[in-house]
């Protein structure tokens, strides 16, 4: 509940950074996939400029550091310097799944680690290397002061060692724009740095500037020149004016360099000078960094002297990269017309508040039962309807169901994102295993809601760690058993009757139901003489305390495995099922709810109110027999359900809705499965119908109430209790033990 | 209490909605006053205080309903189609009161509000913020912070 803008503005940035380490990801697989054209490389490079940018304003150090080696390394494929390899790309890959954990780490305020940061910089770095030799070699060989210019903007995406090596200071000269002052920046405070770095002496240039009483206030004239010690590197001087280096002309050079101090130069006349030749086509060494330029003085207000080559004044654009040739001043016009077409395709989404849709979503689901109590009320009447009444309801419910179906898709994403993750955990499962594996996605344009989008990345990922880790064989092993040595993990999301089902297959071994048997006997979950079908021991496999690995490896296998998925996912309202062929591999198959907002209830009826029970809770509904009911203790009922004794809720007493019903007979048992696996027999009065319920809170206005986890409303307008199992059983414990207290 | 407190001490003309409960009549501030609507029969809440009739639906929220009687220590409600819900919204709590009727709208002087004197039921004390005697009337003004009493629904 901060106020305070800057938290205001990191949430934005953070927005941003999902937005465009998705954007990013996208751009590496076309790359991967051999669809790399200018554009992608260019979107990709673009993202990782944003980033850094944003993680430079707030000072996240690893995060810049690591998005600007890689920026550096992009900008070398982008200008052709630089072949794209499948080895490249797959360090871009890492590289982007480093960025998304440092985000995430921003995100949460954790530090993380530098190490591994370092690791994949040095990676990064050989591949920058042989390419920034030239690049440092051509201002030496240039004695042309304003190619110089251009080149050190080069030099800070070098590694230092490129260099060449001279004795003597740097002279550091800094021209600042207006545009740094309306930033908010101030140059005193930059030189006050290099001060503090060691600064030998601080310039300020006044010539430029016109009699006092003349003096437009808003345009800057100073240049400051200073002079640094010769120990001090580059890459320091430059980290000072990192995040103004787009509103200022900045030279850092040796002091001992044969170009004179650019101070005595007329700067103004100076940029435009950099400007003509920077569109000049012969200046052929990193032409990015030209049309960065290029942009410079369309924004310098100072910028008095008219230039041919300059873009209109009127066109501010930030220096976004458009194409990767050099370009010849006509081409300019084009290359802005593409900027804007870019720019009017992202204006069609908006990001909206998910409380406000969650509102509007609220009120349409009001709106569809108010229709139908509509239409009711109009068949209870026993007056005739006329044909355009009836037409007219007719046209009623179809609207209503048709804006119901669109604010539905509002809150519904394509499951594409969290697909993409998931390729990155089969490639960091496959690496940490030894084992080849290939992802293979369908169906990624299925779309689920939000909600249950971003919590089923959890079970998914635990279930794509087991496929890799347990499922699939070793490579040896695999050809020993006549398969390709690359194992595949296929995942799959297809809409199905209302609900969204996703399979994680892969082609390995499948489960060792022997050895599944085994461990379950050892581990006393089941009993040793106990009659298993194949899918029942598969379906060991969710059993709370149940793992197969031998080793505890640090990725799955730490024996809080697949109950945890299978709990996740009920939490859902989901189901998750295991299909398994021995040799030929497994599948998990999770069928999933499309929204959260609705679930598969069966309504049931407690005395003389109706109650839902979620569909994905009970496993069976049983009609108890005299035989089958045993009373335990006073307070205490069993039922025998095929040969296990599960204890009786008697869920009208527990709710303090009627006494407790004498005779079990009278009534329905549900069964249900708790989260830590015991099963509980509900006893209710009966069972009504089986249908979508939306659910509603009740803590909102009201407060938690036990047994009962939210509530849903009818279709007569009337308000139905949802039942919570695991509450109701708490409840019950609670009053045997008061009873026997 | 802080709800109505700037009103006590400035405001002398506060608008009120006056309602009946048997032979008293009572009235509540009409800033927290969301709405007025027929009385509806409520679902059963399990484990809920007695005083609290039930939920029900306004158009997609889910509110509890209390029954105003039992509230201020009078004898059960048995509400029917005559009878009133006034839905309140004090804080974020939505909730709502049943009584027999709404009668007016009033204009009262909070200047002149007396603090109830001590009485036997310290219920009925806690919910009212105190009185102004009318014409030869007396009006009740609720409390409506302590109506619906946070322990409620911690406790529930």
């Amino acid at each position: 509940m901060s106020s305070d803008p800057l938290d205001e503005i990191r949430i934005v940035f953070f927005q941003e950074c999902s937005e465009l380490l998705e954007e990013l990801e996208d751009g590496l697989y076309a790359m991967r996939d051999g669809e790399e054209t200018d554009d992608t490389v260019n979107a990709v490079f673009r993202a990782v400029h944003s980033i850094k940018g944003g993680a430079g304003a707030f000072g996240l150090d690893l995060l810049v550091s690591v998005s600007h080696q890689f920026e550096t390394v992009l900008d070398k494929v982008r200008s052709d310097q630089l072949e794209t390899t499948p080895e490249l790309i797959d360090l871009f890959m890492r590289c982007a799944d480093k960025l998304q954990d440092l985000v995430q780490s921003a995100k949460n305020g954790q530090d993380s680690d530098a190490s591994v940061c370092d690791a994949l910089v040095a990676e990064l770095l050989r591949y920058d290397a042989p390419a920034a030799a030239p690049v440092a070699a051509a201002p030496a060989a240039s004695g042309d002061e304003v190619a110089f210019q251009v080149a050190p903007l080069d030099f800070s995406f070098d590694d230092e060692d490129d260099t060449p090596a001279a004795s003597g200071g740097w002279t550091v000269t800094f021209t600042p724009h207006a545009e740094l002052y309306q930033r908010g920046n101030d140059c005193c405070h930059l030189v006050g740095i290099l001060k503090d770095m060691g600064a030998v002496s601080v310039r300020v240039e006044t010539d430029n500037s016109p009699a006092w009483d003349s003096l437009p206030v808003e345009t800057p004239f100073m240049v400051w020149t200073v002079e640094m010690p010769g120990d001090t590197s580059e890459d320091d001087i430059r980290e000072v004016f990192e995040f103004v280096e787009d509103d200022c002309d900045l030279k850092v050079e040796r002091a001992a360099s044969d170009t004179p101090a650019a101070p005595q130069a007329d700067e103004f006349g100076f940029t435009p000078t950099q400007l003509d030749l920077s569109d000049d086509p012969e200046d052929d060494f990193v032409p990015q960094k030209l049309d960065l330029d290029l942009d410079l003085p369309a924004d310098e207000p100072t910028a008095a002297t008219p230039v041919e080559a300059s873009p209109p004044a009127a066109e501010p654009t930030p220096p976004v990269q458009v194409d990767d040739k050099p370009k010849a001043p006509a081409a300019k016009p084009a290359a802005a017309e593409k900027k804007t077409e870019a720019k009017s395709e992202a204006a069609s989404t908006i990001r909206v508040d998910l409380n406000r849709v969650d509102r509007l979503i609220n009120l349409i689901g009001e709106l569809v039962i108010n229709q139908s109590m509509l239409a009711q009320g109009f068949q209870s009447l026993d007056a005739p309807v006329s044909q355009q009444l009836s037409d007219g309801l007719g046209d009623l419910r179809q609207l209503t169901r048709d804006i119901q179906d669109s604010v539905m898709a509002i809150r519904a994403q394509p499951i594409k994102p969290l697909f993409r993750r998931m390729s990155r955990i089969v490639r960091e499962t496959g690496e940490s295993t030894g084992k080849q594996v290939q992802l293979v996605t369908e169906g990624e344009a299925t779309e689920i809601d939000k909600t249950i989008i971003e919590r089923l990345s959890a079970p998914l990922t635990h279930m794509i760690r087991n496929a890799v880790d347990q499922g699939l064989e070793l490579p040896e092993t695999r050809l020993d058993s006549g398969k390709t040595e690359v194992g595949t993990v296929r995942l799959t999301a297809v809409h199905r009757s209302g609900r969204v089902v996703i399979e994680v297959a892969d082609d390995g071994a499948g489960v060792n139901r022997k050895k599944v048997r085994e461990i379950a006997v050892e581990k006393g979950l089941v009993d040793i003489d106990a009659e298993l079908s194949d899918s029942e021991i598969d379906n060991l496999l969710f059993m709370p305390g149940f793992s197969t690995a031998k080793a505890v490896s640090n990725l799955s296998g730490r024996g809080v495995g697949m109950d945890v998925v299978k709990r996740s996912i009920q939490a859902l309202g989901g189901r998750v099922s295991l299909e398994s062929e021995p040799g030929k591999g497994s599948v998990f198959t999770i069928s999933l709810p499309l929204t959260l907002a609705v679930m598969d209830g069966m309504i049931v009826r407690i005395d003389d109110q109706l109650m839902v029970v979620s569909l994905s809770e009970i496993i069976e509904t049983i009609r108890p027999t005299a035989a089958a009911v045993h009373q335990l203790t006073p307070t205490q009922r069993v039922i025998l359900v095929r040969g296990e004794y599960v204890p009786i809720i008697d869920v009208g007493f527990e709710l303090g809705f009627r006494p407790r019903l004498e005779d079990a007979n009278n009534g329905v048992i549900l069964l249900s499965e708790t989260e830590a696996g015991d099963r509980s027999a509900l006893l209710l009065d009966g069972i009504i119908d089986q249908r979508q319920v939306v659910i509603k809170g009740l803590e909102e206005n009201y407060g938690e109430v036990p047994g009962v986890a939210a509530v849903t409303i009818l279709g007569d307008g009337n308000i139905a209790l949802i039942l919570d199992v695991d509450g109701l059983l708490r409840l019950s414990e609670d009053t045997r033990l008061s009873d026997a207290a | 209490m802080t709800e109505l407190e700037p009103n006590i001490s400035s405001a002398n003309n506060v608008k009120c909605i006056s309602f009946d409960l048997g032979e008293h009549e009572f009235c509540v501030d009409i800033m927290v006053v969301k709405e007025i609507r027929g009385w509806s029969k409520p679902t059963p809440l399990p484990h809920s205080p007695a005083f609290v009739c039930g939920a029900i639906n306004l158009r997609g929220t889910v509110l509890p309903i209390i029954d105003f009687a039992m509230r201020m220590g009078m004898p059960q409600t048995e509400p029917d189609a005559s009878y009133v819900t006034i839905i309140l919204e004090v804080g974020n709590k939505v909730f709502g009161i049943v009584v027999d009727a709404v009668s007016d709208i009033v204009t009262l002087d909070f200047d002149t509000l007396q603090r109830p004197p001590e009485l036997e039921s310290s219920v009925e004390e806690s919910c009212l913020l105190g009185i102004i005697a009318r014409d030869d009337s007396m009006m009740r003004v609720i409390n409506t912070d302590v109506l619906f009493p946070r322990q409620v629904a911690e406790a529930a």
